[in-house]
């Protein structure tokens, strides 16, 4: 609170009005916990500002004692050391007092856990799957599936030795190209899971964390107070991009949502249904270019020439060349035992046959090719 | 053995000392120079880690990647806690390697971890090294300890410091196998088609890190206990009076290690365990408070009513004390379950892992080193630089991790090498932290060659208020110490 308010006269009056009327959720964040904009959250707050004085305060007594030996105790001021070498009563009191204190901590602390650890009537059910280095998010109960990543604008400037500045892209590296829309003053479920190595999904306003594993699910909830735009990040080492996969989270009203849903189905099924016309190539391009710098860049790099010894090129090779079959095979299956995730649940057929044909006429390989959505349905049947 | 070759092999140390040379160091059975060795070697290893984590702080000055890239960040973040151990040439030998090295973290969490390259049998092979290392050394201080004493010196006389390594060796005996048999279920998983940590294959990566923690949460305190026991010795030295509460100190100690096998999956909160299995791991890591307390408490009350003085490694032993408590505060938070969600993987752990850490067992072993010097060089090192080391040293280590605190609150996530702008303040400030901190323990090196070369000559007895068998023979210590064996009363 101290430097909270030291922070606020920094910047006078006007700076003070700036931050009661500023709408940004991460203003208020520099120093402290956030309070959030659940009842967990504030009860989280609540809880750590409590175990904050407590600390505090010991530490005023302890280090208060020491500084004061420290001043009156020394040889320089003539003191003469005490004989004394243990006292039984001293020693129980200074361990039966903190093992008092932890109690009072321990009670609330167990109930909010058992709070938190409930998550049954739920109302929404959102299934969150952790990628290297994306989140998947699938409404259970609509149907509708999308990807969220990293915004290009960040992307773009958190190159090594990039020209953008990241002081000039809003919510460098927490913002997102699809966020999470979730309704408020619902009860929503998460279950979460990975598909590659382990992720973790954290909105710090929510006060929730917890880790997607591959092969297992693991649920957690929340209840949103207040419509607003949350920022979270990935909190578990998932690789050399963990650093570069927000969650960004809309909190709608209850109409906004359903219709944010509708628009969504209606997307889906309009995508679904372009799959079966002819593409041109200019089209296909554009959509690939897209795909490529949301969901391969990581790896294999703006210019396509991954890193040597981690990464693959796609320049010039011969499954980029020639093998066209080969190389819709590695994109729909993945490559066992390496980092090259399946794609086939999560693009559908207009993204991989716009990639695919993107790789093999970007960067100089000039192959000519073009591969229709058609195509793709037709191998993913087999 | 009789009697006769025990008396020939005492007349040939009587007749000639160290074999001259390089091959001293070699074929050494001395303790006196294995511990010289590993001394050195820490030191060595010490600046190789250091210049690695400033290489992190350097790229973390600023938002946007400027030095290094992703991958290379996260090798950096594993390499400065392993580089420590033996098995280090090998371990360093893989950043050149295909593939990089290891990238995962030191806490190496399949499946992340079998993404490795080339560089991942090197890396379970050093640590095992490592391992067969830490395991025969912490036998030869057991058996020492058990078999060596001076006649007289009964187990509630020892010194609190060999108590503290006792302790530590045992911990050291139970949990290296286990992390042995972690690292080997990642090979054959890796290599041999085994599923230990596999869904796919009935497998469970979330049971590695409880095995990997059931090391690593005892592997901490065998970081700490030692400090705790150079802290015991420094504080009665330089108060000029008695350590106050001896066997609590040694219960508080034992208790601490006991606890450390019950405590582990507080590492682990957000993995979804059972809502048991989180209160039991939150209860039982909130009761390592009172065994820690009881021994800040003793620390305070031998200096109460002392005469004290404030050499540096009185300064350094202070330092710790205050310090480590502020690491033990916020371990005290990481603690409570609720809010352990929102400290988790954020840089507020970073920051209470390096309060015990840098300023707790590092400010301890630097305070050994200032407190032992004498003893073992024959030389006072110069107390000026020592003071200013330990200034410079506390001033830049608050300036280093104490904003961390206030980053990790306001949620950077930890092992990022980027991060949102308005984290730079903070990162800022801790960079230039590091680096202060890490010009300062030049001034170590200094001093240490400084005291090798020459300076006052020490006493027997060095300082004035210091108890202990150590300091009744000459300084430096005679090669074979005491002959005849001394008499403890």
């Amino acid at each position: 609170m101290a430097q909270l308010n030291a922070r606020l006269s920094k910047f006078g009056l006007f700076g003070l009005l700036a931050y009661i009327t500023s709408s940004s959720a991460w203003a208020d964040w520099e120093l402290n916990l956030t309070q959030g904009v659940t009842d967990i959250s504030r009860d989280v707050y609540d809880m750590h500002m409590f175990v904050l004085w407590i600390c505090v305060w010991i530490g005023v007594v302890v280090f208060g004692a020491m500084t004061y030996s420290m001043i009156k105790h020394r040889k320089s001021r003539g003191s003469e050391p005490a004989k004394f070498s243990h006292s039984t009563l001293a020693e129980v009191i200074w361990t039966v007092i903190p093992f008092g204190i932890l109690v009072t901590m321990a009670v609330p602390a167990a109930n909010t856990l058992v709070r938190m650890e409930d998550t049954s009537d739920s109302e929404v059910t959102v299934k969150i799957t952790g990628h290297q280095w994306k989140w998947e998010y699938e409404y259970l109960d609509s149907g509708v599936r999308i990807i969220s990543s990293l915004h290009p604008d960040s992307r773009e400037a958190a190159a090594l030795n990039s020209d953008v500045d990241p002081n000039t892209v809003d919510n460098y590296l927490l913002e997102v190209d699809n966020p999470l829309v979730l309704p408020v003053d619902k009860k929503i479920r998460f279950v979460l899971t990975a598909s590659d190595v382990i992720h973790a999904w954290w909105v710090p306003e929510f006060a929730i964390k917890k880790d997607a594993i591959p092969g297992f699910i693991n649920d957690m909830w929340t209840q949103i107070d207040e419509e607003g735009i949350y920022r979270g990040q990935c909190a578990e080492l998932c690789g050399r991009d963990h650093g570069f996969m927000p969650i960004v989270v809309h909190a709608t009203s209850e109409s906004e949502y359903e219709d944010w849903i509708q628009a969504q189905l209606a997307s889906a099924e309009a995508e679904a249904q372009s799959a079966d016309r002819e593409w041109a190539m200019d089209e296909l391009m554009e959509r690939g270019e897209g795909v490529y710098g949301t969901y391969c860049v990581a790896c294999h790099q703006p210019n396509g020439q991954g890193i040597q010894g981690v990464f693959p090129t796609l320049v010039g090779t011969d499954l980029v060349l020639n093998d066209v079959g080969g190389h819709i095979n590695v994109i729909l299956n993945g490559v066992e035992g390496t980092s090259m995730q399946a794609f086939s649940t999560t693009l559908n057929d207009a993204d991989i046959a716009a990639v695919v044909t993107y790789e093999r006429n970007a960067w100089g390989n000039d192959t000519g090719d073009v591969v229709q959505p058609s195509t793709i349905k037709d191998m993913r049947v087999q | 053995m009789n009697a006769y070759s025990v008396d020939h092999s005492h007349d040939d140390h009587h007749d000639h000392g160290p074999p001259p040379g390089l091959m001293r160091w070699v074929t050494t059975t001395n303790h006196k120079d294995i511990g010289t060795l590993y001394l050195w070697f820490s030191l060595i290893m010490f600046f190789i880690g250091g210049f690695m984590a400033l290489i992190i702080r350097s790229e973390l000055f600023q938002p946007g990647l400027q030095i290094v890239d992703p991958h290379f960040f996260n090798q950096m973040t594993t390499m400065s806690f392993w580089i420590l151990p033996f098995g280090f040439a090998m371990m360093l030998s893989t950043l050149f390697m295909d593939g990089g090295g290891p990238a995962s973290g030191w806490t190496i969490y399949p499946p992340l971890v079998l993404q490795t390259g080339d560089a991942l049998p090197f890396l379970i092979f050093s640590i095992h090294i490592l391992g067969v290392s830490s395991i025969m050394g912490a036998i030869n201080i057991v058996a020492t300890i058990m078999n060596m004493r001076a006649p007289g010196m009964t187990y509630m006389k020892m010194p609190l410091f060999v108590w503290t390594w006792f302790i530590t060796a045992y911990l050291l005996i139970a949990v290296m196998p286990v992390l042995a048999g972690a690292v080997t279920m990642l090979l054959t998983d890796k290599f041999f088609g085994t599923s230990f940590f596999d869904a796919a294959g009935g497998g469970d990566p979330v049971m590695f890190q409880h095995i990997f923690w059931f090391f690593g949460h005892p592997e901490v305190y065998i970081l700490i206990l030692p400090a705790f026991g150079i802290v015991s010795e420094i504080i009665p030295t330089f108060s000029r009076k008695q350590l106050f509460g001896y066997s609590s100190m040694v219960y508080a100690t034992a208790s601490i290690a006991f606890l450390s096998f019950i405590v582990w999956a507080h590492h682990m909160f957000t993995v979804g365990m059972p809502l048991v299995g989180e209160i039991f791991f939150m209860f039982t890591t909130m009761l390592i408070a009172v065994p820690t307390g009881v021994k800040v408490f003793n620390w305070v009350s031998t200096m109460w009513r002392g005469a004290m003085t404030f050499e540096t490694p009185m300064l350094f032993a202070i330092g710790f004390v205050i310090m480590f408590t502020i690491g033990g505060f916020s371990g005290l938070m990481l603690a409570m379950t609720p809010i352990d969600f929102q400290y988790h993987d954020t840089y507020f752990v970073v920051a209470h892992f390096h309060y015990v850490l840098v300023p707790g067992a590092i400010f301890a072993i630097v305070a050994a080193v200032y407190y032992w010097l004498p003893k073992w060089t024959g030389n006072m090192y110069d107390e000026k630089l020592g003071k200013a080391h330990f200034w410079l040293s506390t001033i830049f280590v608050n300036i280093l991790f104490f904003p961390m605190h206030f980053v990790g609150l306001a949620g950077m996530p930890r092992r990022i090498p980027d991060y949102a702008v308005q984290f730079t303040d903070f990162n800022q400030i801790a960079t230039i932290g590091a680096f202060g901190f890490g010009f300062a323990q030049i001034l170590l090196l200094v001093v240490v060659v400084k005291c090798i070369r020459g300076g006052s000559r020490a006493t027997d007895q060095v300082w004035e208020g210091a108890h202990g068998l150590e300091w009744s023979v000459a300084s430096p210590a005679p090669y074979h110490t005491f002959s005849p064996q001394p008499v403890v009363k």
